[in-house]
């Protein structure tokens, strides 16, 4: 590690600790529907709104019938994105011709398998990319369909934390908030004013916006080569904010264009943090005790430091193999040093490494650099980072309500250690809540070990449709254990919702996508629905008075419960699997071999 | 003992020393040793019975370890008819699995075992007696107990086995109780009033009395106790639920972590080319190991034996809900008297007004409480003897008039020699001598009411028309009460006194007792809205009756404990009946509620966190052919891949039957804040949880291989 790589990531990790209070207080404002200081331009378009689709104010729901809402407005995106992407070819901003007979001869074929997989991609917050953006979108369909939900499933996921935290904040009230209105609120309050001026921000840094098609360059080399354009610095933002992570390029945010500077880079990692930051702040507010926030917050910090901190020294340290060889790889004033393979040099170690952790923390999946090309540890971080369910900050809204069900499971194992039936800020924990926080926790472990070992194994016919002929584990791109983690690595990424690809993998077959698809709908899903049940039940409950019997949720043991939890559950479930990839390949590298 | 009471029964027809027998026994069981030869051999026998499919179905947990074990069972039998080498292995690792599943039913076959010993023995106290019926016509008929019916009325007298539960509806008489309280000493049983309720199986000692039989055959009380510490009809508890629902789903993640390696396996073989797959027995005990096994083999022996704690309290819990809930009170009601205080109020001092000197009162006080039977009449007479050198005078020499005390004239005393001498109640006593035409002095009312303030009850002593003074009765709080309230404060439960003295006596006494708050002139609906407004804000409840007038509070609170001295309507209301009558037990209830969860939520903790060594030692077993890199993850430095799961397998089983005394005693329990023993617990079974097991697999690694087993 150097002392500048040390710096970078404590003084990112001081911006996050900065913001997490006034985010969170502005946020809260907005969702309890007092007036705010944007109050006086966006108010009558929020009116105008809900004029317009027929929603009541002040009209509360049920659970199941904000579940409901969340379900029909989730269907509805899903058909749209899929309708826009099989029509792509016959709809404007279509520049380089894509799904029209006059395509040039690399674009991707838009099939229905894919239509499918991206449609369920960006609708659940995940945005996977079976495909790559440059050779597959129209600008249309990035915009329209894939921009817009890139808002829609962000405010969706925050929304569902906002219900969950009502129900810690309510007691005997048979209602958690209205979801038209938390959604359009979040939309119109917070994602929007801070991506416009985020936009602005980075079309300085050198981003571009323009609806211009791809122009020619000749190299010094004499080689020609084509730079992509297009509306791009509009999506940057949301991609970030919104914990998305779907590049408009392939590269995403190692392309100069989507990421043009160190402090371009910055700011995207903290902007991927900032709204799951500010809900732990905006929990503690609600529920009328920040340090219930805050041990939240440390909880997540601790998580994030040590992931950090594993990662970037692996990376700093290099390969053995390569430094065996006589290839100078430790940090000088002229070089960064470390494992540079798949890293951006405008970035270096630390930026990378602290990009990587970040994005696999929250659920949002951009990348500066290719995972796929990190050192067997450092890898690792970012892999069981999603397995662990992206509960440090976490994707905006997903992270914090996944956090609040291991906190449950928590405070129901610490609950019963100090005598009396669990409670959590004055809610007892009972069957139901241990019975939906454990159904999520099973759901995301079954599609991803299940899928993995479907197609660890599964055999494919000549000329069938669902995959080429032979093994689906003939789709990656390398072997044995590194190979194997690429397969565990996109189904986690998938029921993580996080979207990002350890790469390697040709996952556009209709089998990939298929199964892909079902592990991100599996791992949306089963967690907010059990979240919102959840949330109606806890509502509904009395307020018990907090005594000194009460577990104390707050201080440095319950945030060691509670990290224990996340992590003793996560590496139960996954050891097995991990030691077969990462594990057994760190090893391998220690005595020598190579993939 | 019955000989204690006066006119010993003319009639014997038990001897005596069987019914001694019978206090024994039921005394016996309770302090029967952890591990008594008897039910040792008992719980062995049943945990082969247990081996049932269907009633270990009944656990998740166990009835995954028992299909694996068949499993695996089935699989050695194959390998061995098809002559495969190496089948040694495959037997043992066979054996040990049984073994687990062995060693979980013998858990909760000896937690069965202790109330299954003590039902037998009170079944064996239910014999069949001839019960006098009483016929409209009043002539009597004998019929067999067995036949009576609720709304039946019996004879019974001395020597006699009371035939079933019912109410003293005439008579009064003393009732030997032990086959119930295992308490020899004998209860004062009467008609009307808090004291009429008698129970089947108990026994008259003197007297004769008539009884209206309250309960039909089967229902009796003795009839639900035995069901009760058999626990035949069991039900899981909430906690329990959601932690079976807890450690299920584990189980079914572990069921999916384990399921998938063979796909993994065979991947990795295919694309390194060579290596062999994990075997059936391999899997298996992998799973077994890492599915929580501990607290699933347990789990039931530790809410059976939290039910046997109370038993052992002398506590009959009606559910083990009742006890669960128990540990979650937040308020504890306690009555004032008998409770907080020793059951009866003493003079302590004597305080003349309006110019009579303290000796003239003494003196009138003690002539007018002569024939006061009441603890605070003896306590003045006593008073009057040891500070004045007054002695009791012999009143029949004198013409001598005594009138009792009545709720209406709220007064008692003595029309002796022409005095009209009365003590009382102070505004009682005032009236009395205004109608006498004389004048109640201001400081009468100025005493009394410094009296009440310091906790007192004032007594005024009047002799005709002239107020003589005040006697201050005091209340005694009990000895080490305060401390006892403290460490429930500690616990998080405040304690609330119930008193029907004013509210100045009240507070008073509240304090020098270290109570959290009273209620004061406390009526039955008094009581009764308290508690629904506790229950309101969210609290638990926990209160203690005994009479009729209690028992809606007792049906609302969220634990009632009636005292068995009771009446049948507050035992019905209340979910816990205390045999000794001690309404200070409470208090160990609430802690036994409480060391139930902590057993529970301990284990709970120790199963998962051991899973860690396990898989340093499964794990790089398992792939070693394949990776053999992996080997850096055996840091225990295990012998052999064979040996490495066998030592995991045994240590998993072994550990069940290691915490059996602990699941049966409860874990220790201090009254504490609820940080610190978070903190003791999460260091103990937590982090204890994840370091025992390197060292135990270890030595059990090193012991198989010097005894060449594997």
């Amino acid at each position: 590690m150097t002392p500048i790589g040390i710096a970078q990531i404590v003084v990112f990790f001081a911006i996050v600790l900065a913001i997490a209070k006034p985010v969170g207080a502005f946020m809260f404002r907005v969702f309890e529907g007092q007036r705010t200081f944007l109050h006086p331009i966006f108010r009558p378009l929020e009116k105008l709104i809900y004029w317009i689709c027929g929603v009541r104010e002040d009209e509360e729901q049920s659970w199941i019938r904000y579940a409901a809402s969340l379900i029909s407005l989730s269907i509805f995106s899903f058909l749209l994105v899929y309708v826009i992407q099989r029509f792509q070819g016959h709809l404007p901003l279509n520049p380089m011709h894509f799904s029209t007979p006059n395509a040039p001869s690399f674009a991707t074929r838009m099939t229905p398998d894919l239509a499918y997989n991206t449609a369920v991609s960006f609708m659940t917050n995940t945005n996977w990319q079976s495909y790559s953006p440059d050779t597959t979108m129209s600008y249309f369909t990035q915009m329209a369909a894939l921009a817009v939900q890139n808002f829609v499933s962000a405010a969706v996921g925050i929304a569902v934390a906002v219900a969950l935290i009502r129900g810690f904040a309510r007691h005997t009230a048979k209602t958690i908030g209205n979801f038209w209105v938390d959604v359009t609120r979040c939309t119109i309050y917070i994602l929007l004013p801070i991506c416009i001026l985020a936009t602005l921000f980075f079309v300085w840094q050198g981003s571009i916006q323009n609806f211009k098609g791809p122009v020619t360059a000749t190299t010094l080399e004499g080689a020609a080569q084509m730079i992509e354009q297009g509306p791009l610095a509009s999506q940057e933002a949301i991609k970030m904010l919104g914990t998305n992570g779907g590049g408009f390029f392939n590269a995403n945010s190692a392309h100069p264009y989507e990421n043009p500077t160190p402090l371009a880079n910055y700011v995207q990692m903290i902007l991927i943090f900032s709204l799951a930051a500010g809900l732990t702040y905006m929990f503690g507010r609600a529920v009328g005790d920040t340090r219930q926030g805050w041990t939240i917050f440390a909880a997540m910090a601790l998580m994030f430091l040590a992931g950090v901190f594993i990662c970037y020294p692996s990376e700093q340290r290099g390969n053995p193999i390569v430094n065996k060889l006589g290839i100078d790889s430790s940090y000088t004033g002229i070089q960064p040093g470390g494992n540079m393979e798949g890293k951006e040099v405008r970035f270096g170690i630390a930026e990378s490494a602290l990009f990587a952790t970040v994005t696999t923390d929250a659920s949002c999946g951009a990348v500066n650099s290719m995972h796929d090309s990190f050192t067997p540890l450092g890898g690792l971080v970012p892999l069981f980072n999603i397995q662990t369910d992206e509960v440090i900050f976490g994707g905006v809204g997903a992270g914090f309500y996944s956090m609040l069900l291991y906190v449950i499971i928590a405070v129901f194992i610490g609950g019963l250690m100090v005598g009396r039936t669990p409670e959590y800020i004055g809610k007892k924990i009972e069957q139901k809540e241990v019975k939906m926080a454990i159904i999520a926790v099973i759901a995301t472990s079954f599609v991803i070990l299940g899928f993995t070992a479907l197609s660890s194994v599964a055999r494919f016919p000549a000329n069938g449709y669902w995959n080429p002929a032979g093994a689906a584990a003939a789709n990656i791109g390398n072997n044995v254990a590194h190979g194997f983690s690429e397969i565990l690595y996109a189904y986690s990424s998938g029921a993580g919702n996080n979207g990002s690809a350890f790469a390697g993998i040709n996952a556009n077959t209709p089998w990939y996508n298929l199964t892909l698809g079902l592990d991100m709908l599996v791992g949306r899903f089963l967690f907010i629905i059990p979240a919102l049940a959840i949330a109606g039940s806890l509502a509904k409950k009395k307020l018990i008075p907090t005594t000194s019997g009460t577990l104390p949720t707050t201080g440095g043991l319950f945030v060691a419960l509670v990290i224990g939890t996340v992590i003793i559950v996560g590496a139960l479930t996954y050891f097995p699997a991990l030691s077969l990839g990462p594990i057994v390949e760190h090893f391998q590298m220690l005595s020598g071999k190579l993939f | 003992m019955a000989t204690a009471m006066s006119s010993p029964p003319e009639k014997k027809p038990e001897p005596k020393s069987k019914q001694d027998e019978a206090a024994l026994i039921s005394k016996g069981v309770r302090a029967r040793p952890l591990f008594d030869p008897e039910i040792l051999r008992r719980a062995i026998k049943e945990s082969f019975v247990k081996l049932n499919p269907r009633m270990v179905a009944k656990n998740p947990v166990m009835f995954v370890v028992e299909v694996g074990a068949a499993l695996t069972t089935a699989f050695v039998i194959k390998d061995a008819l098809a002559g495969v080498r190496g089948v040694f292995f495959g037997i043992q690792i066979s054996v040990w699995l049984w073994f687990t599943v062995l060693f979980a039913n013998f858990a909760e076959a000896m937690a069965e075992a202790r109330g299954k010993a003590q039902a037998d023995n009170l079944r064996k106290t239910k014999t069949d007696t001839i019960a006098r019926k009483i016929l409209p016509n009043g002539k009597f008929e004998m019929v067999p107990a067995s036949k009576l019916r609720a709304g039946d009325v019996v004879f019974c007298e001395a020597g006699y086995l009371i035939p079933g539960d019912g109410e003293v509806i005439e008579g009064v008489a003393s009732v030997d109780e032990s086959v119930i309280t295992g308490e020899s000493a004998p209860l004062i049983r009467e008609s009307g009033g808090d004291r009429s309720a008698v129970t089947g199986g108990t026994k008259v000692l003197s007297d004769h009395i008539k009884i209206r039989i309250t309960s039909n055959p089967g229902e009796t009380f003795l009839d639900r106790m035995i069901t009760l510490v058999e626990g035949a009809v069991r039900q899981k508890t909430p906690n329990e639920i959601a932690l079976n629902i807890l450690i299920a789903g584990l189980t079914l993640i572990f069921l999916m972590a384990v399921a998938t390696l063979p796909p993994y396996a065979t991947f990795a073989i295919g694309a390194i080319g060579k290596g062999t797959a994990p075997t059936v027995a391999v899997l298996v005990s992998l799973l077994v190991c890492l599915i929580p096994t501990t607290i699933g083999g347990l789990l039931s022996a530790i809410g059976i034996a939290g039910m046997d704690r109370v038993m052992q309290h002398n506590v009959l819990a009606m559910s083990g809900k009742a006890v669960e809930a128990s540990g979650d009170v937040n308020t504890l009601l306690l009555d004032k008297t008998g409770t907080i205080t020793l059951g009866n109020r003493q003079a302590v001092e004597f305080i003349p007004v309006d110019g009579a000197t303290e000796s003239e009162l003494a003196d009138a006080a003690q002539l007018s409480s002569l024939a006061d039977e009441t603890p605070e009449g003896r306590s003045i007479v006593v008073l009057a003897k040891e500070r004045y050198g007054l002695r009791g005078r012999e009143v029949a020499e004198h013409e001598a008039q005594f009138i009792p005390f009545s709720a209406y004239t709220k007064m008692s005393g003595v029309n002796i020699d022409g005095r009209q001498l009365r003590k009382g109640a102070t505004s009682a006593v005032a009236k009395f001598v205004a109608d006498a035409g004389g004048k109640v002095p201001q400081s009468l009312t100025d005493v009394s009411d410094r009296i009440s303030r310091n906790g007192g009850t004032p007594l005024a002593v009047a002799d005709g028309p002239k107020v003589l003074g005040v006697i201050h009765l005091k209340d005694i709080v009990k000895g080490g009460m305060k401390e006892r309230l403290a460490s429930l404060r500690a616990m998080g439960i405040r304690s609330v006194m119930i008193t029907g003295d004013n509210p100045l006596t009240a507070a008073a006494i509240a304090q020098e007792a270290g109570v959290d708050d009273f209620l004061a002139q406390a009526t039955p609906k008094d009581k009764l809205e308290y508690i629904k407004n506790e229950q309101a804000q969210g609290r638990l409840v926990a209160m203690t009756g005994d009479g009729t007038n209690d028992a809606p509070a007792l049906a609302q609170a969220d634990v009632g404990v009636a005292m068995n001295t009771g009446t049948m309507a507050a035992k019905e209301a209340g979910n816990m009946v205390d045999l000794d009558s001690n309404p200070t037990k409470l208090i160990e209830v609430v802690a036994i509620g409480k060391q139930l969860l902590i057993t529970r939520g301990s284990l709970t903790t120790f199963s998962i966190a051991n899973d860690v060594a396990k898989y340093f030692a499964i794990i790089p077993a398992m792939f070693v052919s394949i990776y053999p890199e992996l080997n850096h993850l055996n840091i225990m430095g295990l012998h052999s891949p064979q040996s490495a799961v066998l030592a995991a397998v045994i240590f998993n089983a072994l550990i069940i039957v290691a915490l059996v005394p602990l699941a049966l005693r409860g874990v220790r329990y201090k009254p504490v804040s609820a940080g610190q023993m978070l903190l003791r617990n999460l260091l103990i079974y937590g982090l204890g949880g994840i370091i025992v097991p390197f060292p135990g697999i270890w030595a059990i690694d090193k012991m198989l291989v010097a005894l060449h087993l594997a």
